[in-house]
Parts: structure tokens; sequence; C-alpha cells
């Protein structure tokens, strides 16, 4: 995730690298206005931006993993247990 | 939320003290299924790490009593597994997850874009678009999406479930998995580059 130098412009294959960074809020500044340039005349790393936002939105559609009922059986059994 | 959230917590953990059952089952049941995932990125065995997940909820009874709320509830939990699941991985003899982390794999194939002899080097040669949303949130695509997870090495999927699943900040992944930042986004960046490359694959294929 290595920075491109400062005079130039970000090319897309660096672009995609910083996706996470952006969104997290992890861009120092001027990075960050390097991305946002390259967004606003690139089509293909809109997309990919596009893309990236609607991949953590699925994920958070998912159900979360459930306690399985030998799991929950053991785990009380052993809460008894404990109590005694 | 933050403020309902604390407030449910000291009810769970009053309860807990008291030897309220219906307590204790409310704690595995939101919590369980992830302790056994955060502990593989440690233990080498899915059965190892169910041991260390229960294991840790017995702590977690002889430890409510000391438990202070510095932190919340739910980071003391994973705190004290992280804890107990690095010993015993340790003791397994396998490395930290993390020294793996060097790797540079690119998020994108380096196909994707144009090489070296173009006067654009390193541009979209194959741009990718926009996924169709409708599609997005269909039953199949969401198998998709949770098959690509939990094809993952086991940090990356701990990371992404808690992050992009369970709705974690990126604060609380960092204090119960006692990761840094930088090494929480570089597995989160990852796991998410991973899941999108087969959502793209396989909104591809079916259009």
């Amino acid at each position: 995730m290595q920075a491109a130098n400062t005079y130039e412009e970000l090319s897309c294959q660096e672009l995609v690298e910083l996706v996470t960074d952006y969104l997290e809020d992890g861009l120092p500044d001027e990075l960050r206005e390097r991305f946002e340039r390259h967004i606003a005349h690139c089509s293909g790393c809109t997309a990919y931006l596009e893309q990236m936002r609607a991949t953590i939105r699925a994920s958070g559609t998912l159900t979360p993993e459930s306690l399985s009922p030998e799991a929950e059986r053991a785990l009380l059994d052993a809460f008894r247990g404990w109590k005694r | 939320m933050k403020v309902e959230e604390d407030r449910d917590e000291r009810q769970l953990v009053a309860a807990l003290r008291a030897g309220d059952e219906a307590a204790f089952r409310a704690l595995i049941d939101r919590y369980h299924a992830m302790l056994v995932r955060v502990a593989r990125m440690y233990v080498s065995t899915q059965a190892a790490a169910e041991e260390v997940a229960q294991e840790t909820w017995l702590a977690v009874l002889e430890g409510i009593d000391r438990f202070e709320g510095r932190s919340s509830l739910k980071t003391w939990i994973f705190r004290i597994l992280t804890n107990r699941a690095k010993t015993r991985g340790i003791r397994e003899g396998r490395s930290l997850p993390f020294s793996s982390l060097e790797r540079n794999e690119p998020a994108v194939e380096p196909e994707r874009f144009t090489g070296g002899d173009h006067p654009w080097t390193g541009h979209w040669s194959a741009p990718p678009r926009e996924f169709p949303e409708e599609q997005l949130l269909a039953g199949e695509t969401r198998q998709v999406i949770a098959a690509a997870i939990a094809a993952l090495p086991a940090t990356q999927r701990a990371v992404i479930s808690l992050r992009d699943v369970e709705g974690w900040s990126a604060e609380e992944v960092c204090n119960a998995l006692t990761l840094s930042e930088t090494n929480q986004r570089v597995l989160l960046h990852r796991a998410r580059a991973a899941v999108r490359a087969a959502l793209e694959k396989y909104l591809k294929e079916s259009t």
C-alpha cells in the first residue's frame, strides 16, 4: 500500500490499493486529495469504489454465524456446574 | 445506540454476577460463534478453537466479579479469548498469524491494468462496472459472499466478519484482537478485495 510519488497522479492500479484507507478515513490530506482528483475523472475507479461500497453493504446483510445447539448445551452445562 | 448498549451491558453484568442463566445464554448467543472464529486465527484446528472459546466462558464466569467496566464487556471477553488462544497457539508451535502480513498480494489482478509498454501504465484495461443493486441483495449473491468469507485465511476472516458482518468499529476490533490499526486495516483490505473479486466474478457470470 505504498504511496505513489508526490509529483505524479495516482494510477488506477495504485488507487485500488488505497480504497480501504480512503473508506476508513485513514489517508493523509495530500493523498486523499489526489485520490479524489483521480476518482473525479476516472469512471473505472469510480465503479471500483462503488463496487467496494456495495460489497461492504451486502456483507452487512449476512446473518451473523449462530451458536450450534451442541455448543449451547455444553456451555449451559458448564454454567450450571460453575454455579454449584 | 451507544448509551443503550452500555445500559444493556451493565444489566447483563449484574445478572451474570447473580448467577442468572438467561444472562449467560444471551451472552453465548451473541458472542460464542465469533469467539471460535477469532480463536481460529491462533490455533490449528476447529476443535482447539472451540475448546479455547469454552475455557474463555469459564474464565469470564470466574472473573466477572473483578470486571470493572473500564473496557466494554465485549472487549473484555474477547481479550480473554485472544490471550488464551495466543498462548495455546504458541504451545502448538504456531507462529503468530500476522507474520505473513508482509506478503503483498494485489487487490486486483495485474492483468486488469495496462502494462509497462503502455503510455498510461497502471490504468484499467478491463475496467469494473457497478454491481446491479437488485441482484446484490438476492439470496444466492449472499451465499457467494458467505462462501468467499469462509474461504479467507482465518485472520482476514475474523476481521471482515467483525467489521462488515457484525458491524464492529475499527477501534473495537483492534482492542478485542490486540491488533494495531495498520494490521487491522491491511487485513480488512485484503479480505474486502477478495470478497469484491468473488462478487464481480459471480455477477459477471450470471448476467
